[in-house]
């Protein structure tokens, strides 16, 4: 019986060209895209034809979630600090130097300032899983969320708001916001949409 | 991983040529770190940035009578959106005996949108104008921006007033978010110059009311109106 003979060939491939689409594709990865934010609740922003983007410092952004939960988030770590100061002061609720270093880390907020203490001393992932049951009260009795605006726009007053909020939430809790931001004389403000392309009689054109 | 391979050039090789050296470098765990940070990224970050649409509410100061602009009955078009993704539109001022002065519209191509650009036929075809303008370098990018906005403020140009409708007792029945950038949205569309939020009075939930029961409520105007 004739033995079948197996040529030995050499399985190296070259993978240098390889390489050289992954190093350009990550390339493109970093230098494009910006790192998601840790948001309490995932909104789905309505769509507009608006194609102003939003500057990336300086904004303060106000999360509304479907049922009208408010919550907030500064980009700067040194406005978070001071905002909590003032309102720490102005509802004289104190805070441990641990607890206003928890407050500065976290991206967004959005607890009464009365369980704000509270809530920090928590750990962050047990923060994480309940700050959606919170919400900052916006309504006419309390009405945290106008404060926590003045003393953001006290700290820094090239803040921008920008509202995002779900499609579904009923108007009634846009107008709250909107009504309370009047309130404090914001009258400019930006809303949060994402894209949608222009109708085609007005593309073609 | 990297390989140097030392061909032997033989026996008759002349003396002091240099070595024939064929270097193989493996770059596989190179392309799988790649990969895995590819993969990180793509998981971790977006590509796309948020879009914002600007708005500038009224102060709530108040204004006195006198110096308030007065919107002329022919220019003003006052669009309600209420449950349901339904949206109506009168125009002028309300009559509220007549239930047919509401006209049911849609957020659709042929509904608001069509009503608008009629409405504001010389300012749509003025930005038209500017915008070919722009295409044909004629003028730069600030130049049809003011352009635009002077368009804009023709005057004859429809003013807008936007009122959604609140959700009742229970908390349902009302307009959504989504309505409302639908509505600001036409007016981006349709180069509305002039549009304002306002809030729903009592008669344009009666007008809605009436549309609803084809003009049964319009007696009730009559008797209300003797006693």
């Amino acid at each position: 019986m004739a033995k079948v003979k197996v040529k030995k060939k050499s399985t190296l491939i070259d993978m240098t060209a390889m390489s050289d689409v992954t190093v350009l594709l990550l390339t493109f990865f970093m230098l494009t895209s910006t790192f998601v934010q840790k948001e309490p609740v995932q909104v789905s922003t309505p769509s507009s034809v608006s194609e102003i983007k939003i500057p990336e410092i300086n904004v303060l952004q106000v999360l509304v979630e479907p049922s009208g939960k408010i919550f907030i988030s500064l980009d700067k770590q040194e406005d978070r600090v001071n905002v909590l100061n003032a309102m720490s002061s102005m509802y004289g609720v104190k805070f441990t130097p641990e607890q206003i270093n928890k407050f500065r880390l976290a991206n967004s907020f959005g607890v009464p300032i009365k369980q704000m203490p509270g809530f920090l001393d928590l750990k962050s992932d047990i923060q994480d899983q309940t700050l959606k049951n919170y919400g900052i009260p916006c309504d006419s009795t309390n009405n945290e969320f106008k404060e926590w605006v003045r003393a953001a726009r006290k700290t820094n007053p090239d803040l921008k708001i920008a509202i995002k909020a779900d499609q579904s939430t009923p108007y009634d809790k846009i107008k709250n916001v909107m009504s309370s931001l009047q309130d404090i004389k914001e009258n400019r403000y930006n809303l949060l949409t994402s894209l949608k392309s222009l109708p085609a009689e007005e593309e073609n054109n | 991983m990297a390989e140097v391979e030392v061909k032997d050039s033989g026996k008759g090789g002349k003396k002091g040529q240099q070595k024939k050296m064929k270097i193989h470098v493996d770059f596989t765990p190179m392309v799988d770190m790649n990969m895995l940070l590819i993969t990180f990224f793509m998981f971790c970050t977006t590509l796309s940035k948020p879009q914002t649409m600007e708005i500038s509410m009224p102060t709530n100061d108040k204004v006195p009578e006198e110096e308030q602009n007065k919107v002329k009955e022919s220019e003003a078009i006052t669009i309600l959106l209420g449950d349901n993704d339904r949206v109506f539109y009168y125009l002028g001022q309300p009559k509220y005996e007549d239930y047919t002065s509401l006209v049911e519209s849609s957020y659709g191509a042929d509904g608001l949108r069509a009503l608008l650009l009629e409405r504001n036929k010389t300012v749509v075809n003025k930005v038209k104008d500017l915008k070919e303008r722009k295409k044909r370098k004629e003028i730069d990018e600030v130049a049809y921006d003011s352009l635009v906005s002077e368009a804009k403020k023709t005057k004859g140009s429809p003013v807008v007033m936007i009122k959604a409708k609140l959700a009742d007792e229970n908390g349902k029945n009302g307009a959504s978010y989504r309505n409302l950038i639908d509505a600001l949205d036409e007016m981006i569309i349709c180069d509305i110059g002039r549009y304002a939020i306002v809030d729903m009075t009592e008669g344009d939930l009666f007008l809605m009311e009436n549309y609803e029961k084809k003009g049964a409520l319009s007696d009730q105007i009559d008797t209300a109106l003797k006693n």
